[in-house]
């Protein structure tokens, strides 16, 4: 597993007011590569997220990404370079129908403006009809069609997790963040989740994971970052990750969380 | 569609083009009130874009219908000697509606809710005030006194001022106008259906219902928020014009605060984001207080043998009541947004 690298995030810095959220944080992410991000809670990860796709300001460092810097503090640049991410707490447009928060995913890679929509020219007609051909195309594939029409507020916790993917995924990212996606999911749910974030590599894509789950982490993902209050304190293959003994104390230390 | 929905659509447009005639019937005044209810559904679904589906809580809209109605005052008034045909004033006024919303729309980015109404509310009356003084140093809007005299619309020689024969039915001034409105009222209506079920219209309805997870799914919310004050200040503008046109006089006195909020109570009241419950809401807001004016004054008089209430007091009573009674048993509007419904439904 050692594709060319596709995102380089060099001494990512944030802090808020006294807290030091990321301190000098670099990781290296390649193509097709199942990447994990853990650490106790607080440690700065969901922070990481946020700062890499735009949605707050650094205080230092950048992000390149495909071998270019990332315009960090316009979140749809970042979209449209080929990020897209999960939210840890879900963050659906609750009051439209599950493919409507999926044909929203496809705004970034569309066109058609306010005259083409006015005009319901040809062209606007055809974009239209693909737009929800596609979304429809990604219910399917995440496994949740049959709420296609349905609200997305209405949703089971698990299926708005796995809308959220498909709005993401909506978006053609090249790179996929997901942030804690198994959190208040049961085993079965686990599992359906684990098969679908396999099958998104089999089709290419790199995926950025923040777990708790540690199991879950250490078997799906090729390599893996700690953080620790900020900084990252390791990143290795699984396997080395789990018996480093900074990463033990770490976790020990937050009360074995 | 099938054979009986065009039927029933050819009926309702039958309706729609004799009302004036029967409304003149009545009265002229009727036909009037009717104009100025369009103009109502006409900026109600205006402000429809921006606050109902975008989200945009905005206090200042009537601003927009200010300046549609001086740019056509200005432009076909003696008050300059300037009379442009209105085919080219009417879409300048919605072009300078558009600017003045999306320049107006530009330092409230970063603001929602409660803050962008009161910022907001402040540019509304900003406006007015700017309406109110530009008689000096150079008389632009010849202040408070306003401007008299404009011109009424003049299509293909028929001055709208003047009553017409055709077909020996008499068209008067107002039933004329009527027609026009419908026309653009047509429009639109069709604008924003079509909007709504658009890729620029999801992006409104998904910065309205999380700006942040919007923002991350790909949208450049700042373009599509000041796209969403354009669009809507641009219908102000053009029934801005039409007012113009229609009243043959503006001042500073017909675009105050009230007026904003009384197209946010349309919007609000009919159910927002659905273009149809808008439009009933315009209706309604518009009518029953005239209705109430023409009845509470005879209905007193029937009932008790005396005017116990100052109608004028009563009919705002009435009024407030029945907006106070709607929103505490239907907080959604009268006419929700399915999205809205749908979820009501599944509660229940
Ligand atoms: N918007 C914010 N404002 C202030 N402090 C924040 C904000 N977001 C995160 N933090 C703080 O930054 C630190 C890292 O938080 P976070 O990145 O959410 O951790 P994790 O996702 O690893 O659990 C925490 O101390 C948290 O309180
Ligand atoms: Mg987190």
């Amino acid at each position: 597993m050692s594709g060319e690298v596709l995102l380089e995030a060099r001494n990512i810095g944030k802090r808020f007011g006294g807290v030091q959220a990321l301190k000098d944080v670099s990781l290296t992410i390649r193509a097709r590569e199942i990447y994990g991000l853990i650490g106790p809670n607080g440690a700065g990860k969901t922070t990481f997220f946020n700062v890499m796709t735009g949605l707050y300001p650094r205080d230092g460092g950048e992000v390149l990404f495909g071998g270019v810097p990332l315009e960090l503090g316009t979140p749809y640049l970042v979209a449209q370079a080929g990020i897209a991410r999960t939210f840890q707490n879900i963050r659906l447009f609750g009051n439209m129908t599950a493919i409507e928060n999926v044909m929203v995913g496809r705004h970034v890679r569309t066109h058609v403006g306010v005259f083409g929509a006015i005009l319901r020219t040809p062209g606007q007609r055809a974009e239209e009809a693909a737009i929800r051909r596609r979304a429809d195309e990604l219910l399917h594939y995440v496994g949740i069609s049959h709420r296609a029409n349905d609200l997305a507020r209405n949703l089971s916790y698990g299926d708005q997790r796995r809308l959220e993917i498909a709005r993401a995924l909506a978006t053609e990212p090249q790179l996929l963040a997901l942030d804690e996606p198994a959190a208040g999911m049961n085993a079965t749910e686990t599992v359906a989740l684990r098969k679908l974030i396999e099958g998104l590599r089999a089709d290419g894509l790199t995926v950025l994971l923040i777990e708790h789950d540690v199991k879950l982490v250490m078997g799906l993902c090729d390599r893996v970052a700690v953080l620790d209050y900020g900084e990252k304190i390791a990143e290795d293959v699984p396997g080395v990750v789990q018996k480093d003994p900074k990463v033990i104390e770490a976790y020990l230390g937050a009360g074995g969380d | 569609m099938s054979t009986k929905k065009w039927f029933g659509l050819a009926l309702v447009v039958l309706a729609l083009l004799a009302l004036p005639l029967v409304l003149t019937s009545v009265g002229t005044a009727w036909v009037r009130i009717t104009n100025l209810a369009i103009l109502f559904v006409f900026l109600a679904l205006g402000l429809n874009i921006v606050v109902g589906m975008a989200g945009l809580l905005d206090l200042g809209y009537i601003a927009f219908f200010a300046v549609g109605a001086y740019v056509y005052a200005l432009l076909a008034s003696p008050h300059f000697g300037l009379h442009l045909p209105f085919w080219i004033i009417l879409p300048l006024g919605a072009l300078f509606a558009g600017m003045a919303g999306a320049i107006l729309g530009a330092p409230t980015l970063r603001l929602r809710g409660d803050y962008l109404a009161i910022v907001t509310l402040g540019f509304g009356e900003i406006v007015r005030i700017f309406m109110n003084n530009l008689s000096q140093p150079f008389n632009i809007t010849n202040g408070p006194k306003g401007i008299t005299l404009i011109d009424g619309l003049n299509v293909a020689g028929m001055n709208f001022t003047a009553t017409h024969t055709l077909f020996g039915i008499p068209f008067t001034g107002p039933a004329k106008y009527y027609y026009v409105l419908l026309i653009l009222l047509t429009l639109v209506i069709v604008v924003n259906l079509r909007l709504q079920k658009s890729r620029i219209g999801r992006a409104w309805v998904a910065i309205r219902e999380d700006e942040l997870a919007a923002k991350a799914a790909g949208i450049n919310t700042r373009n599509m928020k000041l796209l969403a004050f354009a669009m809507g200040a641009s219908f102000g503008g053009t029934a801005g014009g039409m007012f113009a046109a229609m009243q043959g006089f503006v001042s500073p006195e017909s675009f105050i605060l009230h007026e904003s909020i009384l197209v946010l109570a349309m919007v609000v009241l009919g159910g927002m984001g659905n273009v149809w419950g808008v439009l009933a809401g315009a209706m309604l807001l518009s009518f029953v207080p005239e209705f109430l004016r023409y009845t509470v004054e005879p209905v007193q008089q029937m009932l008790f043998g005396k005017l116990l209430v100052d109608p004028e007091v009563l009919r705002m009573l009435i009024f407030g009541g029945a907006l106070v009674l709607t929103m505490r048993f239907r907080p959604a509007g009268l006419w929700p947004e399915s999205r809205h419904k749908l979820e009501m439904n599944e509660e229940k």
